[in-house]
């Protein structure tokens, strides 16, 4: 049976990131930031790398503080709280875990320093046009070149395009999933390549998301890698990726659940002090009930976020169904607490000034990010045999 | 969670598995399995052979004859009861009456009521609603006159469940209506043998007799059987609804409604193969599972709270609303499963096993007959629209 409390570590952890956010990422500055050229601030980064949590969940070998997958939870809540727009989910939860957990020795102990101290962000290029959700559609191929005799660093040529690379514009290294054997759907056949972001054949066209991140599509032409940049054994990288997915689902589900607690707070906050018909608005039954619905998708959120992120440790068979219905849970949530919240709010929440409007954009974005219901569903009902 | 706390809690799950195998009935197991209706003598017998294990009444202290088990012993106890078909116990004296005479119950009470309430030598049933205070409770009108060392009570109420069996039934009157409403109520003690008491009974959506109304013409009930101080039995008959919703959320339930479910859809045929194989119902599956997902491990972290010391307070109603309508929920793609065999009807398919061949396949016998008893359970206990107010106003402070 799981534990749903905080540890202490785990507790002061959370309050350290809400004070952060709290003093330094106020919705005004979090509205600048997204403004920017790059939509993130390389100083927040820093501090982010000073503060120790952009290698919270890594190992203490290569500077980080090996809290787990607890510690990624409780920073993404607290980030979700603050609407933060550093690539935190894509550079260190996937970036961070896919070289930790299956990366070779050389490339973890050169990489994970880099990346511990802010120095180094790497994107996570699974998806293609076509593929939706789906991370075992591959077409994108990698193909042996045979000239390779006197050395074992086999050179691939990879050819193809990616879409949907979270923060793919600001990432010095991408992680692609290629296919080096089979069809477009088999599950074997699939490896992970790292690839430099200036190396030959790879151009990003680079945009702008309606919750105001940055993505990528990415096209590959000729661009050549050797085995040495292999991520992973060739041909199995399906499950490494499915697992690192998993992570990723795990803290973006932990990033709803605080944005979601924000809105929440905020829309709480507003029944209790608009008045219409010399009443306050929370006054009336037809918004409280509908405040209680709210409140136990909150509430029911906040336990399904625990589940998904102990999942990780656990069989990949389980992990598959508590990540998928964590992230139906969390996507209902987010729908209903985004419009209801902003429906609440009334008028004032469909402007550009209020934060409300704001938490229900980055809301409606999770909930199509890294698989929707529809999706996550599908998965889920796997098990029905 | 520590790994040793991990090991004894599985370790009891298997104990209490293990007793269930050897010691449920398999006459009873097959009532529950079946979905049927569990008669009074079931259920009494049940709670007896409970009681000679000494695990009649979990919630109860040890001092009189409870056990020690923490809330998430209480828990798995309460799963493994469901999964492995036990029907579930009268809650009436065990979970209701008892721990109220436990804590606010005088000595004389405690000895006269508590033993035969654990050994379920005697039942009871509760005189809560009457026919103008549903939800508005605190409305009742069943009036209790002080006359020397007698009450004596007038007025009726409705909605009784097992009033046809019980022995006794603890009752709010209205002891002053001169004050505002919640301050002018008492609860009796009244023995359901008392002259003047008689029981009509009501017969259900489905056919069949689980409610009564209970009237009460110049019924004389000694003072003594009052619980606590006079006009104190709303603070009163608020702690024993408070006491129980942890374990209002019918989560083992549920769980049983799905695996009927799942084993309904692998066996009922769809265009020519099995439902279970057709995405558009197994999603509908899906989607109820993760309700009861969310609802379980939510219900969980609040069990974690309370062990760990820590307040929980009216939040708990969200388990009893989203409890109850996940039941309805289930019961309708019971239905959907069935498609127009949930249509065929007889309440007696309930009371006993269906010899003769009948329209339709055996699992659809009970499936509409429960349907409409579980409409009640979104009623019952507080309705959803009154868990709904109490979050709003004592979680949310609307």
């Amino acid at each position: 049976m799981m534990r749903f409390s905080l540890s202490e570590e785990q507790t002061m952890l959370q309050e350290s990131v809400d004070r952060f956010i709290q003093d330094s990422y106020s919705f005004e500055f979090r509205q600048k930031n997204i403004a920017t050229e790059i939509g993130y601030s390389e100083n927040i980064w820093k501090q982010f790398a000073e503060l120790g949590w952009l290698g919270a969940a890594l190992p203490e070998a290569y500077g980080g503080i090996d809290l787990g997958p607890r510690a990624t939870m409780t920073i993404m809540e607290a980030m979700g709280k603050g609407m933060v727009s550093e690539p935190y989910l894509t550079s260190v939860v996937f970036g961070g875990s896919i070289i930790n957990q299956f990366a070779d020795d050389s490339i973890k102990s050169s990489l994970l320093p880099l990346l511990i101290s802010g120095q180094l962000k790497i994107a996570l290029a699974y998806s293609e046009a076509g593929s939706r959700y789906s991370p075992d559609n591959v077409s994108t191929t990698a193909t042996a070149v045979n000239n390779s005799k006197t050395t074992s660093n086999q050179q691939f040529v990879i050819n193809g395009s990616k879409g949907m690379v979270l923060a793919g514009h600001c990432a010095d290294k991408i992680i692609v999933s290629v296919r080096t054997s089979g069809d477009r759907r088999d599950p074997y056949g699939i490896s992970l390549f790292l690839i430099d972001r200036d190396c030959r054949g790879l151009s990003f066209h680079n945009f702008q998301t309606y919750d105001g991140l940055r993505a990528s599509e990415i096209t590959l032409d000729n661009v050549t890698v050797g085995s040495d940049q292999l991520i992973g054994q060739l041909d199995h990288g399906l499950s490494a990726l499915e697992e690192v997915l998993d992570r990723g689902i795990a803290a973006l589900c932990a990033e709803a659940l605080g944005c979601m607690s924000a809105l929440f707070g905020l829309t709480l906050d507003y029944l209790k002090t608009r008045k219409q018909f010399g009443r306050t608005i929370g006054s009336f039954q037809a918004l409280q009930y509908r405040m209680v619905d709210l409140y136990m998708a909150l509430e029911n959120s906040r336990s399904m976020v625990v589940v998904a992120t102990e999942s990780l440790n656990g069989d990949a068979s389980v992990r598959r169904q508590e990540i998928s219905a964590a992230k139906i849970q969390i996507n209902e949530a987010c729908h209903l607490i985004g419009a209801q919240g902003v429906q609440m709010h009334g008028a004032i929440a469909i402007t550009d000034e209020l934060a409300a409007g704001h938490f229900y954009k980055r809301l409606a974005a999770i909930a199509a990010t890294l698989g929707n219901s529809d999706y996550h569903l599908g998965r889920f009902v796997e098990k029905y045999q | 969670m520590s790994h040793s706390t991990h090991e004894k809690l599985a370790s009891f799950r298997q104990e209490v598995r293990q007793f269930i195998q050897n010691n449920l009935p398999a006459d009873i197991r097959q009532t529950v399995r079946d979905s049927r209706l569990v008669s009074h003598q079931e259920t009494v017998r049940w709670q007896r052979i409970l009681f000679q294990q000494g695990w009649a009444a979990p919630g109860w202290p040890e001092e009189y004859g409870g056990i020690n088990w923490s809330p998430t012993e209480r828990a798995i106890f309460d799963e493994e009861c469901a999964m492995g078909g036990c029907p579930p116990i009268n809650p009436m004296g065990l979970s209701m009456l008892g721990p109220l005479l436990i804590a606010h119950g005088d000595t004389r009470q405690k000895q006269r009521y508590l033993p035969t309430i654990l050994n379920s030598e005697e039942t009871w049933c509760q005189g809560y609603s009457e026919p103008g205070s549903g939800s508005d409770l605190a409305s009742l009108q069943t009036r209790a006159v002080r006359e020397g060392d007698e009450y004596i009570v007038n007025g009726t109420k409705i909605w009784t469940s097992g009033a046809q069996s019980a022995d006794h039934i603890f009752c709010l009157v209205r002891t002053d209506s001169t004050v505002k409403q919640q301050l002018g109520i008492s609860l009796l003690l009244i023995d359901m043998k008392t002259p003047g008491v008689s029981v009509r009974p009501i017969i259900g959506l489905n056919e069949m007799h689980f409610f009564n109304q209970v009237f009460f013409d110049d019924v004389r009930v000694p003072v003594e059987n009052r619980v606590g101080q006079e006009n104190a039995g709303w603070t009163l008959a608020k702690a024993i609804l408070g006491s129980e919703r942890l374990h209002l959320s019918r989560t083992g339930e549920n769980r049983g409604l799905l695996e009927d479910l799942i084993a309904i859809a692998k066996q009922e045929e769809s265009d020519g193969k099995r439902l279970i194989d057709e995405d558009w119902f197994r999603r509908k599956i899906g989607s109820a599972e993760v309700r009861l997902k969310a609802l379980d491990y939510t219900k969980q972290r609040f069990l974690q709270k309370v062990e760990a010391g820590e307040t929980v307070g009216p939040e708990i109603s969200m388990l009893k609303l989203q409890g109850s309508e996940l039941i309805q929920s289930f019961d309708e793609l019971l239905l959907e499963a069935v498609g127009h065999y949930g249509l065929p009807y007889d309440p007696a398919w309930m009371l006993a096993p269906r010899t003769e061949s009948v329209v339709g396949p055996e699992y659809a016998g009970t499936i509409s007959a429960n349907r409409f008893r579980h409409k009640g359970y979104t009623i019952a206990g507080g309705s959803s629209e009154v868990q709904h107010s109490v979050i709003a106003k004592n979680v949310l402070g609307l």
